[in-house]
Formats: C-alpha cells, sequence, structure tokens
C-alpha cells in the first residue's frame, strides 16, 4: 500500500486534482482510499457526487468512542473509499487537533488494514500547514510521499517552498519524502518550465503539468470528476497521465528548500523577465 | 542516606534547560484561590478535568478545607470542536444544582491553546437564559504558559473589578478605602480589615477569603460558607476614595483598573510583612483617617521592636534561603535584614523583571552578599546546590524545601504556598506588626531550638 499526501496552497486545486487523479487510478483498477483532512470536508465530494460524507468528527461527537467504520466511509466512483475528517466551524476549537483525532481513530478501526487490501491512501490536506496537526498525515510514517499541487504563481510557489521546508523537518525523523510536483496550470508565462526547474532546484521533479481546462468546471458543477463525466475528453487523458506518472514514480527525494532570494530570482529569470522582453 | 542524592555541591553548572523541583505553580491556582474570595462564588476551571482536581487538591491539602471547584471536563471532542457546548452545560447545572451567586470561569493551557472566548460563551448563557437573574459570569484569562500562579491572582482579581466596579457619583466615600490583600492566608487578610478598621477607617478587602478557608466546625457542611467579598461591596468599590494595592504582582491590575474605570486613586505597596512595610502600609491608610495612629496600633509596633531588641543577638549575622512568590520574598528580604538576617540565596520560578530591580532597592549595600535567581532555572536544585557550597542557617519557604531542611539539617520556616504538612499558616497572620512578631518568634524558635540541640553540653543554657 502506497500512503501519498498532497499539499499546496490554498484554492490551488488540490482537492479537484487529488479526486480527478484517484478517479484515474481507479480506473486502472486501483483500490484506493481518500481521507480528507480538511475541516470544511469537502474532498471527496466528486467522487461521491454530493457532499454526502458524514465526517468523522460529527461522528465522534454524536455517537462518542462507540464508531465502527462503516459509519464514516462511504464508497465512491470506481469503488474507492471516501473519509472526510471534518472539523469545528471556522474561528472556534482546534481544527489541528481534529485531524489527530480522526486519522488516530481511523486507525484504531483498521483504516489501513491488510484485510482492506488497498493499493493506495490519499491524504488531501488543507491548504496551509499552520500548525502539528495539518503536519500529521506526514507524521509517524503515516504518508509516505507527498505531492504538492502548485502553479506558476509566486505565492504558489512560495507556498510550496514552505510546504517543503516541512517535509524536510519530517523526513530526517522518518520516512517522508518528495514525489514531486503538480503544476495545475494558471496560464503563467513559460509555467511548465519555470515548474520543472523549481522542481529540479529542489532536487525533485514535475510529475505532470495539468492545462488549464473549463471541463474540470464542468464535470464539477455536476459534482463529478471529468473520467466520471465525460471519460473520452482531452482532460480525462491528462489526469490518465498524471495517475500514470504517480503509480510508475520512482524518484523519492528529501527536498532542499530554495531560499527566498534564489527563489524570486527563479521567478525573474523565467516569469517577469521573459514577458517583460516580449 | 540523604533524600536529594542526586544533588551536589562544587561546580555549578548553568543549565540550558529543565527546571527541577520548581519555585512556582500555574496560574488557574491564583485565580481558583482569589475566586474563592468572592462570597458565594464558584470558581470554575474550563480545561480538561486533571487541571481543576490539582488545583482543588493542592489548596484543599493547603487549608484543610474542602474546595468546591466546577470544570468543563474537556473531552476529546472538545479540544476539536470548542469548549462552547461544557461550558454552557456546566453554567446550566451549576446555577440549577448549587445556586452560587457568581461563577467565576478561568482557562486552563488547553482552552487558551485552541482559543475560547469566554465573554463570548457567557454571552451565549445569557442569551439562554441560563444565568438567572441577579447572578454573574464572570471570568480571567490563565494560561498555566504564562507567568505563575499570582499572575492568576492578579487577573482573576482584576476581572473582578471588569466585571463589577462601577462609579455611581463622582464624590468618593471619604473614609472608605479598598483594600487588594494579594495572595495572603485568609487569617491576614481578616489582620488587614483588623488593621483598617482600627485605623478607623471602613474598608472593602477584595478578595478575602477569611471564613471561607478557615471555616469554624459547625457540625454543617456549607457549600458557600459565610465569608467572602460579597458582589454589592465589589460594585461599591468603584465610589471608595482609594485604593490601596498590596504586593504589585499580584494586586496591581485590580488597582490600575479601578482608577482607570472609576477614577478610584491608588497606591501599590510591598506586602505588609515585617517592620517598615507595616509602616507603610499604615502611613498609607493614614492619609485617609485625618492622620491618625490609635494607641493600639503604636503598641502593637512597640512590641515588634521590643521583640527585635530583646532577641537581637539571635538574629544578628544569621543567614538564610527563601523561595516563593515575589511579593512574599521581597517584604520578607526586608524583614530579615531589619533583624540583621542575611537573605543569602532568593529563588522564584515566577517571572517579571521588576522583582529584580525591587530585591536590589531592598538589599542596597548587601547586594553583593546575596544571590538572586529568578524564572526558568530558578529552582530548589539550584538554591540546594548554593547550600551545599555555602550553608545558611535557616530556610524559609513552603513545604516543599522539607527535603532541603532534613538532608542539610537546616531548619525551616514554613511560609508561603503551598504548606501540605502543618498547620498554622491559616489560622496566625503574618501580616502587620503582630505577624512580624509572630513570623520573628518562629525564626527564634527554629535558631534557638537548633542551638540546643546542637551546642556543647557546657553551652546549653537555661535562660537564653
Amino acid at each position: 500500500m502506497r500512503k501519498v499526501a498532497i499539499y499546496g496552497k490554498g484554492g490551488i486545486g488540490k482537492s479537484t486534482t487529488t479526486q480527478n487523479t484517484v478517479a484515474a487510478l481507479a480506473e486502472m483498477g486501483k483500490k484506493v482510499m481518500v481521507v480528507g483532512c480538511d475541516p470544511k470536508a469537502d474532498s471527496t465530494r466528486l467522487l461521491l457526487n454530493g457532499l454526502a460524507q458524514k465526517t468523522v468528527l460529527d461522528t465522534l461527537r454524536e455517537e462518542g468512542e462507540d464508531v465502527e467504520l462503516e459509519d464514516i466511509r462511504m464508497e465512491g466512483f470506481g469503488n474507492c473509499l471516501c473519509t472526510e475528517s471534518g472539523g469545528p466551524e471556522p474561528g472556534v476549537g482546534c481544527a489541528g487537533r481534529g485531524i489527530i483525532t480522526s486519522i488516530n481513530l481511523l486507525e484504531q478501526l483498521g483504516a489501513y488494514h491488510e484485510d482492506e487490501q488497498l493499493d493506495y491512501v490519499f491524504y488531501d490536506v488543507l491548504g496551509d500547514v499552520v500548525c502539528g496537526g495539518f503536519a500529521m498525515p506526514i507524521r509517524e510514517g503515516k504518508a509516505q510521499e507527498i505531492y504538492i499541487v502548485c502553479s506558476g504563481e509566486m505565492m504558489a510557489m512560495y507556498a510550496a517552498n514552505n510546504i517543503c521546508k516541512g517535509i524536510r523537518k519530517f523526513a530526517e525523523a522518518g520516512g517522508v519524502r518528495l514525489g514531486g510536483l503538480i503544476c495545475n496550470s494558471r496560464k503563467v508565462d513559460n509555467e511548465s518550465e519555470m515548474i520543472e526547474e523549481f522542481a529540479r532546484r529542489l532536487g525533485s521533479q514535475m510529475v505532470h503539468f495539468v492545462p488549464r481546462d473549463n471541463d474540470v468546471q464542468r464535470a464539477e458543477i455536476r459534482k463529478m470528476t471529468v473520467i466520471d463525466w465525460n471519460p473520452g475528453c482531452s482532460q480525462a487523458d491528462e489526469y490518465r497521465m498524471l495517475a500514470r506518472s504517480i503509480d510508475e514514480n520512482d524518484l523519492f527525494i528529501i527536498p532542499d528548500p530554495l531560499s527566498i532570494d534564489e527563489l524570486e530570482s527563479l521567478l525573474l529569470e523565467f516569469g517577469v523577465l521573459e514577458a517583460a522582453a516580449a | 542516606m540523604t533524600l536529594l542524592r542526586h544533588t551536589r555541591g562544587g561546580e555549578i553548572t548553568e543549565r540550558q534547560a529543565l527546571t527541577i523541583n520548581p519555585a512556582k505553580t500555574c496560574q488557574p491556582i491564583g485565580a481558583m484561590y482569589a475566586a474563592l474570595g468572592i462570597h458565594r462564588c464558584l470558581p470554575h476551571s474550563h480545561g480538561s478535568q486533571g487541571c481543576c482536581s490539582y488545583h482543588r487538591s493542592t489548596l484543599s491539602r493547603h487549608y484543610k478545607e474542602p474546595v468546591m471547584a466546577a470544570t468543563s471536563s474537556f473531552t476529546e471532542g472538545s479540544s476539536v470542536f470548542g469548549g462552547q457546548a461544557n461550558l454552557l452545560q456546566a453554567i446550566d447545572n451549576i446555577f440549577t444544582v448549587y445556586q452560587p451567586d457568581v461563577i467565576a470561569v478561568h482557562t486552563t493551557c488547553l482552552s487558551e491553546t485552541i482559543g475560547d472566548d469566554i465573554p463570548q460563551i457567557s454571552e451565549k448563557a445569557s442569551e439562554k437564559g441560563l444565568i438567572p437573574d441577579g447572578k454573574c459570569v464572570i471570568h480571567a484569562s490563565t494560561p498555566s504558559y504564562v507567568g505563575a500562579a499570582p499572575t492568576g491572582f492578579a487577573n482573576m482579581t482584576a476581572g473582578m473589578v471588569k466585571y463589577f466596579s462601577k462609579s455611581t457619583s463622582p464624590t468618593k466615600v471619604a473614609d472608605r478605602v479598598n483594600v487588594i490583600p494579594g495572595w495572603v492566608e485568609p487569617a491576614d487578610m481578616r489582620e488587614i480589615k483588623r488593621i483598617v478598621a482600627a485605623m478607623g477607617l471602613e474598608s472593602i478587602v477584595f478578595p478575602d477569603t477569611s471564613d471561607v478557608l478557615d471555616c469554624p466546625q459547625t457540625g454543617m457542611h456549607e457549600m458557600f460558607p459565610k465569608g467572602g467579598v460579597t458582589v454589592e461591596q465589589l460594585r461599591a468599590t468603584g465610589d471608595s476614595a482609594a485604593t490601596i494595592a498590596l504586593g504589585p504582582i499580584c494586586s496591581d491590575a485590580a488597582a490600575v483598573e479601578l482608577t482607570n474605570k472609576c477614577g478610584v486613586p491608588h497606591t501599590t505597596l510591598p506586602l505588609p510583612i515585617g517592620l517598615e512595610a507595616t509602616d507603610r502600609f499604615i502611613l498609607a491608610l493614614r492619609e485617609y483617617n485625618g492622620g491618625l495612629v490609635p494607641q493600639e496600633i503604636t503598641d502593637e509596633r512597640g512590641r515588634l521592636i521590643d521583640l527585635i531588641t530583646d532577641m537581637h543577638q539571635y538574629f544578628y549575622n544569621k543567614t538564610a534561603a527563601l523561595w516563593g512568590d515575589p511579593d512574599q520574598l521581597v517584604s520578607l528580604s526586608e524583614l530579615l535584614l531589619t533583624v540583621d538576617i542575611l537573605p543569602k540565596y532568593v529563588v522564584t520560578g515566577t517571572p517579571g523583571k521588576k522583582f529584580l530591580r525591587r530585591m536590589g532597592e531592598v538589599l542596597q549595600e548587601r547586594k553583593s552578599e546575596v544571590q538572586v535567581r529568578q524564572g526558568t532555572g530558578a529552582d530548589l536544585f539550584l538554591m540546594h546546590q548554593w547550600i551545599k557550597n555555602e550553608k545558611v542557617d535557616l530556610l524559609i519557604g513552603n513545604t516543599y524545601g522539607k527535603y532541603i531542611s532534613r538532608d542539610e539539617g537546616i531548619p525551616l520556616v514554613r511560609h508561603g504556598f503551598p504548606i501540605l504538612d502543618r498547620v498554622g499558616h491559616q489560622f496566625f497572620p503574618t501580616v502587620g506588626y503582630r505577624g512580624a512578631i509572630r513570623l520573628l518568634e518562629q525564626i527564634l524558635e527554629a535558631l534557638m531550638q537548633r542551638q540546643d540541640d546542637q551546642c556543647s553540653e557546657e553551652r546549653f543554657e537555661l535562660t537564653m
């Protein structure tokens, strides 16, 4: 079983990318479980065709300690298994602790047990790793590989670089490694080249460049992944390629984060300067 | 065989981390003690049960009285979703079952870290009709990772002013003063009230734990004993002529709040432990009673001076080691210097740079002979190391010093919090002139008993 965590700046498209990739893996015949680690609990909406999932923490709150796996896990597209940690409403309580509680509970309930015959577990984590709780999926040997969703926009690259600092910290103690960057295109100048270079400097790779395509929106509005909505469209193939790259990936490294100066010069080199010249 | 075998003399390594036998305890216990000084008040700990249990049991062991307090009993779920549901339920239960006049909520590390907003929750409780007419919920923010027990006492006392004090008229009541006694024993609070009354003034002492934590045995259990400052009195503090705050760390915050909120001028003094500190307290009270000091008080002072002069030979040139809370340590040091005992070692775990400056003012030219340490690493282990290297004649501090006392054969005079293994502190004050007599009597008993135990036969005296 491969345990994968998806990180990236808020709003970059982690949940959309994760679910579309999971749909492609499921289509390939893989048995996948998705663990949504965002208090908003919207990490499995496309796989379940709606916000049908009762969260682990809501269940825990309402039913006490006596929770069963069936209460918190639902089957979605291609027989993938979906769970949502959930969490408190904005502005109260501690969402970070919620993720810790929820992942511990899933472990206790045997969600990762061999009997489940899982090929993949995907953790879809809230964009900003604001406290220890949001690092839970990469602590204590949980997820072993991380993919960071980013784009060629400056703040997305800053965020990706910051996440690498976090990975480095946990990589030294445990086994977690960076599997690569997924570029979710925002149609920035030289985006693909820049992210490839960024990934190279981190010591990693860009696993796939996902072009911007309105089909993603069209599927999303129907609460579906692209493969579910229109398996024949070209964007569906992009996600199939991304899924294959992850499945065949063998480059797992401890990233070497860039200094702020290096990061800014990279942006100048590929982005602003060339755009200005043109 | 010694008890603290891990403690050795010789070179003392500066520790980067690690505190061993700390000279402090955490904020909520101070807030809980202060809240018990309100009449018919139930302290409430907003956090997990263990916090509340520890604070209650330590207070109970110190006072040998049942200490009542409630808790929000956080579970894993409360930590994630916030403690609002628990606190609302608690407020409902407490007012229904125990019917206090006031619930004084203090926070804990956990509820502070997840950011629970107590005023918002009590507003919610009010909206839902859970707070009966005429009853109140007050609060203080007391995370244990900030400050120490005196900080919690100060925060809760300031909370009393924030929630209750009211100025109803620009003219103040000329012969009434507020006294914030600081963290002292119930007996001390009673003594402070007696002194102010003897000076011909009316007083509102807050908080006031006398008749709450030193109750007579009547055969009947009272959930809320007769003592404590009432809500009406707390409201009236805003109309008093002045506030005298005793012990800056514990009392200054509330006094400043009262000045800002109600225009009541304040004077902050050291705790009135010892001759000079009591003199300052009496002088401050004279500002409001027309300048008179009654014969009763003058005589008490005279008796103290008489004791000091009669027994000076036993005090002179002795050394002492002290630990505990800053307000106590400053005044105790001053008293010791008055009778020519050198407070050679002084440690407190409570942070706050003012303490060092105040110690400097008290020690003056003897500063170089004294070691004072504060904050992280200022613990009983360090004090013991110092003692191993150069002995003292006397230890003054809480019960946690009894191990050093036994190992080193140095008598311990128990003072401060907690005292878990003796009685007396709850009955006999150490503030005021009479309190100083009591303290010096205890010190003399310790020093003279040791002389009797250890001197050679030909020096064993019938008359001392």
